[in-house]
């Protein structure tokens, strides 16, 4: 199992365990996990509604592509610990990681 | 005031695919949408993107897919509001609606069928102190006619493509363009940055990195936007207008306050007819919801073949319908 954790809109944090098998994105996960995770555009790095700060672990995550750096940059809270939920991959390397939750609301 | 058989709000796919199977029995269609195009998150988010589930198409880019749902329905004589937002709904005494956009438009239909995708597409808003009472008075979120800031000083803000692309056109017109962007780099469109960095260093425009939006001041009328520059050192400058250009965010709209059962922002539908709580009232595509809902273009397509069925009752109330092939009949143009 990777063990993440997930920080709310409203701070609360909360353990969120995925099995290592899955080929999902961690926008997905968090969609399917029941947080409100806008994800407008399916997960192509094109709408930015799943905008996560990653408050712990940014180093080990593999550099953003530009597709996803453009968009960050077209949002007006971004900072250097944003990334796009939907652009990152769930394996090994995120357990431990914590991340917050801050994109657009359903 | 327009007269119509169905009115359609939101002009994607599903809803521009609606004016075909409405028009194979003989319903004439408005549609009306917040984007000055047609085509929705198609034509706004992944124009360039090849979709692999349209039936009959290995692959087809989503623009061409907007475009050749253009064509099909080109025979049954659709019109258009674009670029307006649907604002108002008035049931009449006949159980006709009245439709109003936040720019006048009226649309008078039988029947409404919302096919809304996610919401109105809505400028995204950077929070930052006194942003909303600056909005139409120096705050402007979209360049809708660039004349309108002919030597006038303006303070862009964003670093995506629109922000650049703006920017450049603007540095012709305005008396001063600046514009400010939170990072040190641009990364999209490589040749519009190049542009902008050129007109920045010919002293044509200023150009502000690092640099974050605080807040905007001003007496009836926008004055000042004081922002956080490089070295953290808050900066007030004067300007006409501000506009900020930090993408596009799906939103229900005024559509979330017309009485319809509403689960997390979708319309609850009856899968027999795709029509809601509301009498007349249909929802198709992305924006409604029902046990199983998969949000498919090709699903919306679906629904929209059933729910023209249904809404004929309301169109030719004395009218039997009968369910004929377009192989067998073809399609018989307006």
């Amino acid at each position: 199992m990777i063990n993440i954790i997930v920080e709310d809109r409203d701070g609360e944090q909360q353990p969120v365990e995925i099995p290592e098998d899955i080929s999902l994105s961690l926008m997905e996960v968090l969609k399917a996990s029941e947080y409100n995770v806008l994800a407008t555009c399916g997960g192509m790095a094109l709408c930015a509604t799943c905008h996560v700060q990653v408050l712990e672990g940014l180093d080990l995550l593999p550099a953003p592509a530009d597709a996803e750096m453009d968009m960050l940059d077209t949002l007006p809270d971004a900072g250097f610990d944003s990334r796009l939920a939907c652009q990152i991959r769930i394996d090994e390397r995120l357990n431990g990681m914590i991340f917050r939750i801050r994109g657009d609301e359903q | 005031m327009i007269t119509t058989d169905i009115c359609i709000i939101g002009a994607g796919p599903v809803g521009l695919f609606s004016v075909f199977e409405a028009g194979l029995l003989k319903m004439r269609c408005h549609l009306i949408d917040t984007l000055p195009q047609v085509g929705g998150q198609l034509s706004e988010i992944y124009p360039h993107k090849p979709i692999y589930d349209i039936p009959g198409y290995p692959d087809i880019k989503a623009q061409e897919l907007v475009d050749r749902l253009m064509e099909q329905i080109a025979p049954f004589d659709p019109g258009f509001t674009l670029g307006e937002r649907v604002e108002t709904l008035v049931k009449q005494d006949d159980g006709s609606y009245l439709v109003g956009t936040n720019d006048g438009t009226i649309v008078h239909a039988q029947v409404i069928v919302i096919a809304g995708g996610l919401g109105c597409f809505e400028p995204r808003k950077p929070e930052i102190d006194g942003l909303l009472d600056f909005e139409g008075k120096g705050v402007e979120y979209m360049v809708k006619n660039p004349e309108h800031f002919r030597n006038k000083k303006v303070i862009l803000a964003g670093g995506g493509d629109s922000a650049l692309d703006w920017t450049i056109f603007l540095s012709d017109i305005a008396e001063h363009v600046t514009l400010i962007h939170r990072g040190d780099t641009f990364r999209g469109a490589p040749d519009s940055a190049e542009k902008v960095h050129e007109l920045a260093s010919s002293g044509k425009i200023d150009l502000v990195l690092q640099s974050n939006l605080l807040s905007v001041s001003g007496n009836g009328h926008l004055k000042e936007v004081s922002y956080v520059g490089r070295d953290k050192v808050n900066i007030t400058q004067k300007t006409d207008y501000l506009i900020p250009l930090f993408g596009l965010s799906p939103k229900l709209g005024p559509i979330g306050g017309w009485g319809l059962n509403i689960d997390k922002s979708a319309i609850e539908v009856n899968t027999f007819d795709y029509s809601t709580n509301v009498d007349r009232i249909y929802a198709i595509g992305d924006i409604n919801t029902y046990p199983g809902k998969l949000k498919l273009i090709l699903c919306g397509f679906h629904e929209a073949a059933l729910m023209v069925q249904s809404a004929f009752k309301h169109v030719y109330p004395d009218q039997k319908l009968s369910f004929k092939y377009t192989t067998v009949y073809g399609v018989n143009a307006f």
